[in-house]
């Protein structure tokens, strides 16, 4: 008999199952859920306090899925140990859990910097969980000031989930502007006139020094009073557990393409990890949800003596602020091509004959015909990038190559 | 198992699929009422290029990256068909970001919509390809094509 465990109920673990599953429909599969919730849709919360969702809604699978997957589910245990040599998982309740295969999604958590008199603040909320989202909730009231501590993509939701139901939204971050880690200079200050015509207020290249109770001191010298207080300066990946096993970690756990770490019968996969990107050919963590996906499928189906590889993550994110939306893929690098209007930005990076990334700030298009070009590595010049970089479409490509794509007979 | 397929040199680029698809999934019996002044959110869209017109819809992949990608859990894979819960997607435009074919758009609130085959519909079956003049457009299994 072989014994799957699981430590992380997200996104990843939840394809993990499916994966395992694919291969194994019969031996048993142990779930560590720190949190107490069914795996949902983390990235909804800012949604949720929006009152575009609920936490009903937010449900990634369906109400059976467990018991149809034949799992049990740990709510509220976490794993405290790997013990790699008896091939058991230790849990904070002093039990101990054997498994055949483990995988370990644990995700990532805030980083939080040790801002003085960051005790004091009484009201300080981070934004990572569903049960975050609920903490926060209580603390919205329509007289309220909100400091939020980072520009980036948490951050930023936040902001907009929250910015209809208080008083005030102010956004800081070291950074010289918003969404650093996708946007480059002018699409940055594209979203952050639009962010900023829709009420809030930001604070770049500043940020807390320390705080005296509901007063934020900053770098450059204001002080800021605020009522409350979220904090999303970044996240880093739950690797202690693989680091304290003498497994291999740099940034993330450090995975092959088959989602195995560098220990025996020990898998990866999601947010915790360290990943190829395809598009920079490095390593790097991609903290976004398809990959966890992806990832998490790749390490179930391995884990149960299948095959499958995973090795063309790249950076991609799909983001929207009060019908603005922003889509972006792969990196800046190589020539640009621009189309710009006063509320659109469209930039495509071009190297070796083939597209490196691209930008678009609301442009509503087919972005994924892009996608796919970074994914595939398409050579350029086997189609018509002229009229493609224009207009994202299928009909840019060889008549040979359209037929291939959409099944018709050559 | 059976698909939307076009033979684009028989497409006319009449956008006739566009108006039979919105009008199908519509919900109303009356196409004048579903259509007439109206702007349309149809989930087939014709690709014009130089010189050539070709329909285009979801290709209802075998290992469908949207679905991978929804951030909602709102995609899914059933019997084949790539499915919607429009009341769980939040309009993120993820699955716009990720589909190959540019195969899906939103409707006129910004939630997205995509082709289930009019299987879910009052039509039954694809009514692109019921209406199109010069059956261009077919459902039909192909069999190298996955």
């Amino acid at each position: 008999m072989k014994e799957y465990v699981i430590i992380g109920n997200g996104v990843a673990a939840a394809a993990c199952i499916e994966g395992i599953r694919r291969i194994d429909s019969e031996n048993p599969i142990t779930v560590v859920s720190a949190e107490k919730h069914a795996v949902y849709c983390r990235p909804l919360i800012s949604y949720y306090l929006q009152g575009k969702t609920d936490p009903v809604r937010m449900h990634y699978r369906d109400d059976d899925f467990y018991a149809r997957m034949g799992c049990r589910v740990l709510y509220g245990r976490t794993a405290v140990q790997i013990h790699r040599d008896r091939h058991e998982v230790e849990l904070d309740d002093h039990r101990f859990l054997p498994f055949t295969s483990l995988c370990i999604a644990t995700g990532s958590s805030p980083f939080v910097p040790s801002f003085e008199g960051l005790d004091q603040v009484s009201s300080q909320y981070s934004f990572m969980t569903l049960d975050d989202a609920f903490a926060l909730e209580k603390a919205l009231l329509p007289s309220a000031r909100v400091l939020i501590i980072g520009a980036g993509l948490i951050g930023l939701k936040c902001a907009e989930g929250i910015l209809h139901r208080v008083g005030h939204v102010t956004v800081c971050d070291l950074a010289d502007r918003v969404l650093s880690s996708i946007l480059d200079q002018d699409c940055a200050a594209l979203v952050q006139r639009h962010l900023e015509e829709s009420g809030m207020e930001f604070l770049l290249q500043d940020s807390a020094v320390s705080f005296e109770s509901n007063l934020a001191h900053m770098k450059s010298g204001r002080t800021v009073p605020f009522d409350v207080l979220v904090l999303a300066v970044g996240v880093r990946a739950n690797t202690s557990l693989m680091k304290e096993a003498g497994g291999g970690t740099n940034r993330g756990i450090l995975v092959d393409t088959r989602m195995q770490t560098s220990l025996a019968d020990i898998y990866a996969a999601g947010d915790c990890t360290e990943g190829y990107d395809l598009s920079s050919g490095q390593k790097r963590v991609l903290a976004i949800l398809p990959n966890a996906v992806m990832q998490g499928l790749t390490a179930g189906v391995n884990m149960a003596g299948g095959h499958m590889e995973f090795d063309s993550g790249i950076p991609m994110n799909s983001i929207g602020f009060f019908g603005m939306h922003i889509m972006s893929a792969g990196i800046y690098e190589g020539e640009m091509y621009e189309e710009k209007t006063d509320t659109s930005l469209k930039r495509l990076f071009i190297q070796n004959d083939r597209l490196k990334g691209f930008i678009l700030v609301g442009r509503e298009e087919r972005a994924g015909i892009y996608t796919s070009l970074i994914r595939d590595r398409v050579p350029l010049s086997s189609l018509d990038f002229e009229n493609m970089k224009k207009v994202a479409s299928t009909t840019a490509f060889s008549l040979e190559m359209r037929r291939k794509i959409f099944g018709g007979v050559v | 198992m059976k698909r939307v397929y076009v033979n684009e040199e028989w497409c006319l680029g009449c956008h006739l699929c566009e108006y039979n698809c919105a009008f199908a999934n519509s919900g109303l019996s009356d196409m004048v009422l579903a259509l007439k002044g109206k702007p349309i959110f149809p989930r087939i869209h014709i690709e014009s290029g130089d010189k050539i017109t070709y329909a285009v819809s979801c290709r209802h992949c075998e290992d469908p990256i949207c679905v991978k990608s929804c951030i909602a859990g709102a995609l899914s894979r059933e019997d084949g068909v790539i499915r919607i819960n429009r009341d769980k997607c939040v309009g993120c435009f993820t699955c716009i970001l990720v589909c190959p074919y540019g195969a899906l758009s939103p409707d006129e609130n910004n939630v997205m919509q995509k082709c289930e085959l009019c299987l879910q519909n009052a039509v039954g079956e694809p009514a692109c390809v019921k209406g199109c003049p010069n059956h261009a457009i077919v459902y039909e299994e192909r069999e190298a094509y996955t």
